[in-house]
């Protein structure tokens, strides 16, 4: 290892180029600055959460990351060409049935075999001919996962994918999610405001607010191990979502003789 | 249980009593003089003629001639109202150019401009099928390019953000998504090409349903008067048959058919 900081000739290993880069990125609709001046960089294969009230711009970043929003000329924005977006509705197409879903805009010939590898993935082998529209909700979030797949994305992007889940739905989801991530290692930046799955799935926690980052938490127990951490980290970060709570589990948030900033907030 | 695309009169049985009724009704009436011959044949005597119309092929060769202007005049319409949905659904400055005139359109009543077609295009089959076309451009036009513009335009990003072209989003998303109100507006379209057949065969027809009707006019002769209605009637129950095939088959995707 002394090499590689030695002589000038001899090469120092590249550092790892980040999948998604930007630099002193803003957007601005009007006289509305929605995001300002932001610095992001996501690595290869990491698992990035992005709380945010609504309103601080989550929806915007996404957007961008998406490639859905392209007025950013000039300024310094590096986006993988091969990304793949959750939403939080499937947005399913209901006239196609579900592998032709999956396998939308997909080039070459073996669409299909593709559409139903992903979908056995995610657990839907059985839905593959079914139309959209009966699917449950859990199933179209399942079929959704398995479109973002199919395309073997470097940056996959989840726009609150569970927040229209009930809570055990929602579990298995996490679950699938883990797996699948820790099988096929994209870059993952999930938009949430639920501060319990950022926690359990990320790496590393950010705060977005008024278009700005304001914190950067980064996660170091290994998941499934994180009991001790969530006391600590739920109250600095929905600290920075403007909620005061003391530490602990959302059990004893609610009803905490400290939890005066719901009146206030209102 | 009823099989999608396959739609069905099914009429639960005391529904049928009320017309029955009013058949033996009217039959009994005509029987016993109430009803005169020249007011209005009783029921079995339009049968009658309904069976001599057919075999003595008065009725086919004049059915085919009407059918014939209907499927062109039709096809003229519809061929026009999708193309220009499609280019003012689909693209600015489309809209901006076609939506005022079609607007425009909308609001002088298609009959309204027969003595102009007349000046125009003669007495000829020209003008009825001028008509025809010119009356159902506008259900398929409009409900084609509303339909386009209503497309979620959540769908629309989603198509995006997995890298579909322009052409793409508009063959997976947008077509597909505006299908069911074409298709309302074709159920429209076929309804008023019937309307506007019977009113552009007043003018001066020497064949087709309309001749019929006014030549029997002329006779008093009721009962093919009222043939020529129930084969109107028919030809309007087949009409929106043919839209309920092409909904079952073209929208099984949708719900309430996959639930049927």
């Amino acid at each position: 290892m002394a090499l590689t900081l030695a002589s000038p000739g001899a090469e120092s290993p590249a550092p790892v180029a980040a999948v998604v880069r930007l630099r002193g990125f803003s957007r601005v609709f009007g006289e509305t600055v929605v995001l300002d001046s932001l610095d992001l960089d996501i690595a290869p294969g990491e698992f990035v959460a992005l709380l945010g009230r609504s309103g601080s711009g989550k929806t915007t970043l996404l957007r961008t990351l998406a490639g859905l929003d392209s007025r950013h000329e000039g300024q310094e924005v590096a986006i993988p060409s091969a990304r793949a977006v959750v939403f939080q509705d499937s947005r399913l197409l209901p006239w196609k049935r579900v592998w032709k879903n999956v396998g939308l805009g997909l080039p070459g010939k073996d669409v299909r075999a593709r559409a139903e590898a992903a979908l056995r993935e995610v657990g839907l082998g059985h839905r593959l001919d079914a139309w959209p529209l009966t699917l449950s909700g859990g199933e179209a979030q399942r079929a959704a996962l398995a479109r973002a797949l199919v395309r073997e994305p470097q940056l996959l992007l989840l726009d609150e994918p569970f927040a229209a889940l009930d809570a055990l739905t929602r579990l298995r989801m996490h679950e699938l999610v883990l797996s699948l991530w820790q099988r096929h290692r994209p870059a993952v930046l999930i938009v949430t405001h639920d501060v319990d799955e950022a926690i359990a799935l990320a790496d590393r926690v950010l705060v977005l607010d008024k278009g700005r980052i304001v914190a950067e938490e980064r996660i170091e127990a290994e998941r499934g191990q994180r009991t001790a951490t969530v006391r600590r980290l739920r109250a600095v970060l929905l600290g920075h979502l403007g909620v005061e709570a003391a530490e602990g589990s959302y059990a004893d948030l609610v009803a905490h003789p400290r939890s005066t900033w719901l009146a206030a907030a209102e | 249980m009823k099989k999608p695309g396959s739609p069905s009169f099914t009429l639960r049985p005391g529904r049928w009593l009320s017309p029955l009724l009013l058949l033996l009704l009217w039959e009994a009436a005509s029987r016993t003089g109430l009803i005169p011959p020249r007011t209005l044949a009783a029921p079995s005597a339009v049968i009658e003629t309904l069976a001599e119309m057919i075999w003595s092929g008065e009725l086919p060769s004049n059915l085919l001639v009407s059918f014939g202007r209907v499927a062109i005049g039709l096809g003229i319409g519809v061929s026009l109202g999708i193309v220009l949905a499609l280019v003012a659904g689909l693209s600015r400055s489309g809209e901006v150019a076609i939506d005022p005139l079609m607007q425009i359109k909308r609001a002088i009543p298609v009959v309204a401009l027969a003595p102009l077609f007349i000046v125009w295009f003669g007495i000829g089959e020209t003008p009825k099928i001028a008509l025809i076309a010119f009356a159902t451009l506008f259900p398929v036009y409009l409900n084609l390019y509303n339909g386009i513009r209503g497309v979620d335009v959540r769908l629309v990003d989603m198509g995006r953000s997995f890298g579909l072209g322009r052409a793409q989003v508009i063959g997976h998303v947008l077509l597909p998504g505006a299908l069911p109100s074409l298709l309302v507006g074709l159920r429209y379209s076929l309804t008023i090409a019937i309307v506007m057949l019977v009113i552009a065969e007043q003018i001066n027809a020497t064949a087709g349903l309309g001749y019929l009707v006014n030549n029997a006019r002329d006779f008093m002769r009721t009962d093919i008067i009222v043939v020529c209605l129930m084969v109107y009637a028919l030809l309007g129950l087949g009409a929106d048959l043919i839209v309920r095939v092409i909904e079952g088959r073209a929208l099984a995707w949708r719900p309430s058919l996959v639930e049927a």
